[in-house]
């Protein structure tokens, strides 16, 4: 996965601008700042809410809502877990706990080298062939703590 | 000539490997000497044999699966690009008898053609549906689809003609067309299936319903969950647009249709219509109260067509057969074909495309094959978070929308999850209140207040503390969320807790057997 770049306030700018004319822009400049920076710094907020005419509270509120948008940097590796039904019915419970126990966090926890960030998923879509993950937005069916461990290193390399 | 062979890309595929298969094919393929071209497909959906790599022949086309990397140099030294033997040759993907025995309209171009190439689509039958409207016209294009007996696939099963009629008669210089693809429901994947497997399909269907109701610009909202999806789309669109199918002036009709992918941000609430559209509009997800009806006050104030993938998908074979013969599938006013998607442990999931009317049992025993840890099939979920837990005497339900809302369960978006022996129902009446206060867009106080409540009450009933008083008022609490909840959302996550309590009972009745989750 390609690096994020350190905030800028100029750079961010220049993405608010480039989707601002859009119907119902505040999603498509989040995702897009979140894709460059890798979180939504706070100072984005104002630049969003002065495009748009928006409140700073509008904008912080879109934020706080959806559980995509970070506030904060994660990990360099981020690995989404589905905790939704069809992935229970495969044993995910206990294949999280082996996960979590291994890299010695909890959700939404980095490992303390800001190598790996786990988050909780409800649903990838891949439930027949659970449990399922997303490692850097790539999909891993038949999830074991070892075939992380594998992709991980993978990623790593 | 070149040899073509088909290796799917859709994300259960890709997540077992299929770009590290491709890889080796064509480097193997190479350094033999072969002239070898790959097509990357969506999926057939026959989902334990992904990956599912596919040869064009004299003959047609021949399967194997599931291939690994490590099977790539035997199959070509055995000579895969001929359509040989060997020990992961399937034959003829259409003799499968999974894949033989069902009824596909909407899926039988998925997995077969190159989901990006309107080319390929227009081969393989695409765009005669959107012809037909384009010659009934709006009133003639409406009735067709009122008449075939389609009903929203997204869960609530309303009719979709009433709903086209109503924003084709609404006046609005302005009003759009939106795709609800926000699939969230654990258990299903048809929606996903169809945009990295057959896009077209449901771009022909959006334009068709454009079309009818008199809009020019339409979204469809994806998941963010759906990488691959929102990807496939996008790919899709801007050929669509090159090859004059989307834009200005489509196939020379004069008409225009402007289409747009719009990724979620992983809140499950956003597959609610009112909320996709307060999202869409870059606010929080939170429900709207209706009225006003989003058919005639929907995005950005004006009349808006909101339907799911699986609906759009059904009009483009509707209008070029006819509703008649759409309508000759299913039975009782479930009219027409029901994308079946069988998940969790069991040992052939995938996506079953079959007329209302099979049973639970049918579809996991016949099609699924048993479980997939070889143990006893315990309850099975039908319809998504929000659906019922079946135990086995209920499992002779049809697949009908009358049929399970009588045995209180729901269709549902049509996912199937299997549970074996090993399931601890009070768990899942846990788990369901727990998405709910997890994903809960906490406009309605029964719905915010209620999911938290009940998750700490389950959780005394865990623990055995006073566990028939506390069932008590979760069976209170959850006739309070029914009645009182502002969505679906609240409304229904009793039906998994009830289902539970009531056809599980003696999982509510071993004080202390369950460790309560840490949370």
């Amino acid at each position: 996965m390609a690096s994020p770049e350190p905030w800028s306030a100029s750079r961010a700018a220049g993405i608010v601008a480039e989707h601002q004319a859009l119907e119902g822009a505040t999603l498509p400049i989040l995702h897009a700042l979140q894709e460059t920076f890798g979180y939504v710094d706070e100072g984005a907020i104002p630049l969003i809410a002065d495009a748009l005419n928006l409140s700073r509270a509008e904008v912080h509120g879109c934020v706080s809502f959806y559980h995509d948008f970070r506030r904060a940097p994660a990990g360099r590796h981020e690995v989404k877990l589905c905790r939704a039904e069809a992935c229970q019915a495969m044993g995910s419970d206990r294949i999280h706990a082996e996960i979590l126990g291994k890299l010695g966090i909890g959700w939404h926890g980095t490992t303390a080298d800001g190598q790996t960030t786990v988050e909780p998923v409800y649903c990838l879509g891949l439930c027949a062939n659970g449990p399922a993950a997303l490692i850097d937005g790539e999909p891993v069916a038949h999830l074991t703590a070892e075939s992380l461990e594998a992709e991980l290193a993978e990623a790593r390399a | 000539m070149s040899i073509t062979l088909y290796v799917p890309q859709d994300a259960v595929a890709l997540g077992l490997g299929a770009n590290r298969v491709a890889r080796a094919l064509f480097k193997g393929a190479e350094s033999r000497g072969l002239d070898v071209e790959i097509v990357r497909t969506g999926s057939r959906g026959l989902f334990w044999l992904e990956p599912m790599v596919e040869v064009g022949t004299p003959e047609g086309r021949i399967a194997y699966g599931p291939v690994t990397v490590a099977d790539v140099d035997g199959l070509l030294d055995a000579g895969l690009t001929e359509g040989a033997e060997h020990a992961l040759r399937l034959g003829d993907p259409l003799q499968i008898p999974y894949l033989a025995r069902q009824q596909r309209l909407t899926f039988h171009r998925c997995g077969v053609v190159d989901p990006i190439s309107v080319e390929d689509y227009r081969a393989h039958g695409g765009y005669r549906g959107l012809e037909t409207a384009l010659r009934l016209g709006p009133e003639g294009t409406v009735e067709q689809v009122r008449e075939s007996g389609l009903r929203g696939r997204g869960g609530a099963g309303f009719p979709a003609g009433i709903k086209w009629n109503t924003v084709m008669l609404a006046k609005a210089e302005q009003k759009y067309v939106i795709c609800n693809a926000d699939e969230g429901d654990s258990g299903t994947f048809a929606d996903r299936m169809m945009m990295e497997g057959d896009p077209f399909n449901l771009i022909e269907g959006m334009t068709i319903a454009a079309v009818a109701v008199g809009a020019t610009r339409g979204y469809i909202y994806c998941r963010s969950e759906y990488p691959q999806s929102v990807r496939t789309l996008k790919d899709a669109i801007r050929n669509g647009v090159e090859a004059g199918v989307l834009g200005e002036n489509i196939l020379g009709s004069g008409k225009s249709f402007h289409l747009e992918v719009r990724m979620g941000a992983g809140a499950y609430i956003c597959g609610e219509e009112t909320s996709l559209l307060e999202s869409l509009e870059g606010k929080r997800g939170l429900v709207r109260a209706k009225p006003p009806i989003p058919a005639l006050k929907g995005f950005l104030g004006k009349p808006t067509l909101v339907n799911n993938v699986m609906t759009f998908t059904a009009t483009p074979w509707i209008l070029e057969h006819g509703a008649k013969a759409y309508a000759e599938y299913g039975m009782g006013r479930s009219l027409g074909t029901l994308p079946i998607q069988l998940a969790g442990n069991v040992k052939h999931g995938g996506l079953i495309e079959y007329a209302f009317g099979l049973t639970l049992r049918q579809v996991i025993e016949e099609f699924g094959g048993g479980t997939r840890s070889g143990r006893p099939v315990r309850a099975v979920q039908v319809g998504g978070p929000l659906g019922a837990y079946f135990p086995d005497h209920l499992l002779d339900t049809p697949l009908d929308y009358e049929a399970m809302a009588a045995a209180k369960g729901l269709v549902g978006h049509g996912g199937i999850v299997v549970f074996d022996d090993t399931v601890d129902m009070a768990r899942q009446a846990r788990f369901a209140f727990e998405f709910c206060a997890t994903e809960s867009c906490g406009k309605c106080t029964p719905c915010r207040i209620g999911a938290t409540r009940g998750v700490e009450t389950m959780d005394k009933v865990i623990a055995g503390i006073r566990p028939e008083a506390n069932l008590k008022l979760v069976a209170d609490l959850c006739e309070v969320m029914t009645d009182g909840s502002l969505c679906a959302m609240g409304g229904l996550t009793p039906m998994p807790v009830m289902s539970a309590i009531t056809h599980f009972p003696e999982d509510f009745q071993q004080p202390g057997s369950m460790p309560v989750a840490a949370e």
